[in-house]
C-alpha cells in the first residue's frame, strides 16, 4: 500500500476497496473509475488517429496525383534531422514507460525523473523541427501560395506546394500534439511531485503515457512517408 | 408480476413518504447552473441553447420560405430595403437591396441547414434527453466524466458564439456541406463557420466519449447489457459514430482553412487539388452524422411506442442490435453522395448497393415498432401522438431514400426538391418529431411540471398537418425538375410552393405554440399544488424509479436490476397506471 497520500474522502461506498484521495463520489470503486479513465482515454485515442487518417488520406492521394513531384520534393527534407528525431522519440517513449512503472511500485523519486527525461527529449524534438521548419522558410519551401523555393534557386518539378502543404499540414499537428504533450507531461510531473501517485492510484501517469506512445507512434509513420519516399 | 420484487428495492427501503429536494433546487444561484456538473442540469442547459437555436433556423427558413412564395423574387429586396444597415439591410435603398437579394436567399438558407445540423439535431437529442436520461436509466450517479461533460457543453456555447459571429460578419453562403471550390474562394465568412463546425465536432466528441464509457462502465449491478432500455442502445450506436466520424470532419474542415488562407491545392483544382476529394472527405463524416442526427430519435422511438402501448416491446434485441448495425454501414455509404460528381461506376453500383443495406436495419425497427403496436393497449398521450406521427412520417422519409440511392433515378432527381422533401421527411419527421415527442414524455421528469394536455394535443395536430403540407408537395415538385437552392422558379411551380409556404407557417405556428405552452408551465404560479406522481407514463425503466423531478445524486441508494426495462405492470384496462 502507499503511504504518500491523505486520508480518503468520506463517500465511502460499502464494500469497495480503501478508496485513494482522488476517488470521485460518483464511481462505486475506485477500480471502476480507473477502467473507466483508461476506457476513455483509448476511444479519444481512437479519435486521435482518424483525425490523422484523414492526413494521410490527403497523402496518400497527392502522391498518387503527383509521384515524380512528391518524390523530388521529399529529397529537400533533412533526413538526418527526421532521424534524430526518430531516435528521440523512441527514447522518449522508454523513458515514458519506465515512468509508469515507478507510478505502479510507488517510486516517486523515479517517476519524477522519468518524466524529466521525457519532457526533456520532446523539447529536443521540438528544437530539432525549429531548425528544420526555418531551413524550409529561408528556402521559400512554404505551403501553397507562399511557396517561393525557385526564386532561391530550387526548381522542382510539378507542384511541390502541395507537398510542403501536407508536409507542414502533418508535421504541424503533430508538433502541436507534441507541445500539448509537453504540458500534460508537466502537469503530471507537478502532481507526482506533490506524491499523488503510488499503487493505488497512478492512472493520471498511464493515461498521459498512452497519449505520448500515440504521439511517438504517428511519427513513426510521418518520417518514412515523408523523408524516405523511395 | 415478478419485476416488482427487488427492482426498487433501494426506493422502497427508504419509503415514499420522505423527499429531498430535486437536482432542480438542490443548489441555487447562477453560477451552480453555469459551472454545474451534474447530467441533469447540463442536459437542460443543452435543451434550452438547441431549443433556441431551432428558433433561430425556424425564422431564417419562414423568412425564404416566403421570398418563395412568388416567383418574383420581391420579399427578400422588401425586407432588406426595410431593414437598418446596422441589421445588414440597406436602410431603404431598394437598388442595392435587389442587388443583394439572391445571395441574401443563399445567405438565409445556409444559416438555417448550418444552424440546424451543426446546433441543433446532431446535439439536440443526446446533449439534452441523452445527457439528462442516460445515467438515470443505468442506475448510475452521473456520467463518467461530469467535468468533460460540462467542458463539452462550453465547448458547444464556444461553437455556436462563432456561428454567431459568421451571422454577424457577412454570413455565410456556400450552403452547410462547404463544397469548393465555392466555400475557398466566396468573399462571405467562411472561415469562422468552419471554425465554428470544428469546435462543435469537439464538443460532439467529447460528449460520445463520455457517454461510450458510461454506458461501458457505470450500469448498476445487474444492469445487463441487454437489460438496458433501447434509448441507451442507440446513444451507444450514436456516440460511436460520434467518436469515429468526427475526427473526419475536424481534419477536413482545418483542411479547409488552410486552403483557404493559404491555397495549398489540396481541394482547389486552381492548385492542383481535387474538389471531389473534398466531398469524400466531408461525406465521410456527415453520412454518419446523418445517423448521429437520427438513432437518438429512434431510441426515443422504442420507449415511447413501448410504454404508451403498455407492452413489452417487441424484438428487443433485433431493434438493440439493429442500431449498431446501422452504426456499422453508415460508416461505408457515404459515396451515394457523388453518384453525380464523377466517381467509378464499379464504386457508384457498391454504394448503392450498400446504400440499400441501410433499409434492413432501419426496416427492422419499423417493423418491431409495428409489432409493438399490434394489440397493446395504446393509449394516446401526447409522446405516443408523436410517436405514431414519427412512424408516419419516417417511413415516407426512409422509403424515398431508397429511391435517391438507385443509381439512374438519382440522376433524374439529384439536386432537386426531392432531396430536400426525403431529408427533411428523415430529419424533422424523424428526428424532432421523435425529440418533441421524448421532450413530452420525459418533461414531467425534467421540470416536476406538467402541460396542458388539450393544447399539446391540438398543436401535435397542427405540426403534422404543417410539416406534411410544407414539404409533401416537395417530392412532386423535385420529381417535376425544382432545383433546390434557387430563389426563383418557373410560374408553373407557384401553386406548389405556395402550398408548401403555407405548410411552414402552419408547422411553424405549431411549434410555437409547444414552446408557449411548454414555457408557461415552467411559472411559478403553474407549479403543481402536490408534488408529481414518481412515474408519469408507468414505466418500468429505472428513471421512473426515482423521485420526480429527480434529487441530486438521483437514487436513494444504489439501485439494483433484475429485469429488463419493458416489463410493464400488469395492464389495468381504465388506462390509470398501478401503483401497487
Amino acid at each position: 500500500m502507499s503511504t504518500d497520500h491523505e486520508s480518503p474522502k468520506a463517500h465511502r461506498p460499502e464494500g469497495a476497496h480503501e478508496p485513494h484521495a482522488f476517488f470521485a463520489h460518483h464511481f462505486n470503486t475506485p477500480d471502476q473509475q480507473a477502467g473507466a479513465a483508461k476506457l476513455g482515454m483509448w476511444v479519444f485515442l481512437s479519435t486521435e488517429i482518424l483525425m490523422f487518417s484523414g492526413l494521410f488520406l490527403a497523402y496518400f492521394i497527392v502522391r498518387m496525383f503527383y509521384p515524380d513531384m512528391v518524390l523530388a520534393a521529399h529529397e529537400h527534407l533533412n533526413k538526418t534531422a527526421g532521424g534524430i528525431n526518430t531516435v528521440v522519440l523512441i527514447t522518449s517513449s522508454v523513458t515514458m514507460a519506465l515512468a509508469v512503472r515507478a507510478a505502479q511500485v510507488g517510486n516517486t523519486p523515479a517517476i519524477k525523473r522519468n518524466l524529466l527525461l521525457t519532457i526533456m527529449f520532446a523539447g529536443v524534438f521540438m528544437v530539432v523541427k525549429y531548425f528544420e521548419y526555418t531551413a524550409k522558410f529561408e528556402h521559400g519551401m512554404l505551403p501553397g501560395k507562399y511557396y517561393t523555393a525557385f526564386e532561391h534557386g530550387y526548381y522542382i518539378p510539378g507542384n511541390p506546394h502541395i507537398f510542403f502543404a501536407v508536409y507542414f499540414c502533418m508535421t504541424g499537428l503533430h508538433g502541436i500534439h507534441v507541445l500539448v504533450g509537453i504540458g500534460v507531461l508537466t502537469w503530471v510531473y507537478i502532481r507526482a511531485s506533490k506524491g499523488h501517485f503510488g499503487p493505488n492510484y497512478y492512472t493520471p501517469v498511464e493515461n498521459v503515457g498512452l497519449y505520448w506512445h500515440l504521439v511517438d507512434l504517428i511519427w513513426i509513420f510521418l518520417f518514412p512517408l515523408l523523408y524516405l519516399v523511395r | 408480476m415478478a419485476d416488482d420484487k427487488s427492482k426498487h428495492d433501494a426506493e422502497h427501503a427508504e419509503g415514499h413518504g420522505k423527499r429531498e429536494p430535486s437536482y432542480l433546487v438542490a443548489q441555487r444561484g447562477l453560477k451552480s447552473w453555469l459551472f454545474t456538473i451534474d447530467h441533469k442540469r447540463l442536459g437542460l442547459m443543452y435543451l434550452g441553447s438547441t431549443l433556441l437555436f431551432f428558433f433561430v433556423g425556424g425564422v431564417a427558413a419562414i423568412l425564404f420560405r416566403t421570398e418563395l412564395l412568388t416567383p418574383a423574387g420581391d420579399f427578400i429586396p422588401w425586407l432588406l430595403s426595410h431593414l437598418p444597415t446596422a441589421l445588414g439591410g440597406t436602410g431603404g435603398d431598394v437598388e442595392a437591396a435587389v442587388a443583394q437579394s439572391a445571395t441574401t436567399y443563399n445567405k438565409l438558407f445556409t444559416v438555417h441547414g448550418a444552424v440546424m445540423v451543426f446546433l441543433v439535431i446532431i446535439p439536440a437529442v443526446p446533449g439534452s434527453l441523452g445527457n439528462f436520461l442516460l445515467p438515470l436509466m443505468l442506475g448510475a450517479k452521473d456520467v463518467a466524466f461530469p467535468r468533460l461533460n460540462l467542458l463539452s457543453f462550453w465547448v458547444y456555447t464556444l461553437g455556436a458564439c462563432f456561428f454567431l459571429y459568421t451571422l454577424f460578419a457577412g454570413g455565410l453562403d456556400t450552403g452547410w456541406t462547404f463544397y469548393t471550390p465555392y466555400s475557398s474562394t466566396t468573399g462571405t465568412a467562411v472561415v469562422s463557420a468552419l471554425f465554428g463546425a470544428f469546435i462543435l465536432g469537439f464538443s460532439s466528441i467529447l460528449t460520445g466519449l463520455n457517454f461510450m464509457v458510461t454506458i461501458h462502465k457505470m450500469r448498476a449491478p445487474g444492469m445487463t447489457w441487454n437489460r438496458m432500455p433501447l434509448f441507451c442502445w442507440s446513444i451507444y450506436a450514436t456516440a460511436v459514430i460520434q467518436v469515429l466520424a468526427t475526427p473526419v470532419l475536424a481534419i477536413t474542415l482545418l483542411l479547409l482553412v488552410v486552403e483557404r488562407t493559404l491555397n495549398i491545392g489540396i481541394f482547389d483544382p486552381a492548385m492542383g487539388g481535387d474538389p471531389v476529394l473534398f466531398q469524400h472527405f466531408f461525406w465521410f463524416y456527415s453520412h454518419p452524422a446523418v445517423y448521429i442526427m437520427i438513432l437518438p430519435g429512434f431510441g426515443i422511438i422504442s420507449e415511447l411506442v413501448a410504454v404508451h402501448s403498455r407492452k413489452h416491446i417487441f424484438g428487443y434485441k433485433a431493434i438493440a442490435l439493429s442500431s449498431v448495425a446501422i452504426a456499422i454501414i453508415s460508416f461505408i455509404v457515404w459515396g451515394h453522395h457523388m453518384f453525380v460528381s464523377g466517381q467509378s461506376e464499379l464504386a457508384a453500383i457498391v454504394f448503392s448497393f450498400l446504400t440499400f443495406a441501410v433499409a434492413v436495419p432501419t426496416a427492422i425497427k419499423v417493423f418491431s415498432w409495428v409489432a409493438t403496436l399490434y394489440k397493446g393497449s395504446i393509449q394516446f398521450n401526447t409522446p405516443m401522438l408523436y410517436a405514431l406521427m414519427f412512424l408516419f412520417t419516417f417511413s415516407i422519409g426512409g422509403l424515398t431514400g431508397v429511391f435517391l440511392g438507385t443509381l439512374s433515378v438519382d440522376v433524374h432527381l439529384h439536386d432537386t426538391y426531392f432531396v430536400v422533401a426525403h431529408f427533411h421527411y428523415v430529419m424533422m419527421g424523424g428526428t424532432i418529431i421523435a425529440f418533441i415527442g421524448g421532450l413530452h414524455h420525459w418533461w414531467p421528469k425534467m421540470t416536476g411540471r406538467t402541460y396542458s394536455v388539450w393544447q399539446s394535443k391540438w398543436a401535435a395536430l397542427l405540426v403534422f398537418i404543417g410539416f406534411n403540407m410544407t414539404f409533401f408537395n416537395q417530392f412532386v415538385l423535385g420529381q417535376q425538375g425544382m432545383p433546390r437552392r434557387y430563389y426563383t422558379y418557373v410560374p408553373q411551380f407557384q401553386q406548389q410552393h405556395m402550398m408548401s409556404t403555407i405548410g411552414s407557417y402552419i408547422l411553424f405556428l405549431g411549434l410555437l405554440w409547444i414552446a408557449i405552452y411548454l414555457l408557461a408551465s415552467l411559472r411559478r404560479s403553474a407549479a403543481p399544488k402536490e408534488p408529481l406522481p414518481d412515474n408519469t407514463w408507468g414505466g418500468a425503466s429505472l428513471e421512473w424509479s426515482t423521485q420526480t423531478p429527480p434529487i441530486e445524486h438521483n437514487f436513494h441508494g444504489q439501485p439494483r436490476v433484475d429485469t429488463d426495462p419493458y416489463n410493464f405492470p400488469q395492464i389495468d384496462r381504465t388506462g390509470e397506471v398501478d401503483h401497487h
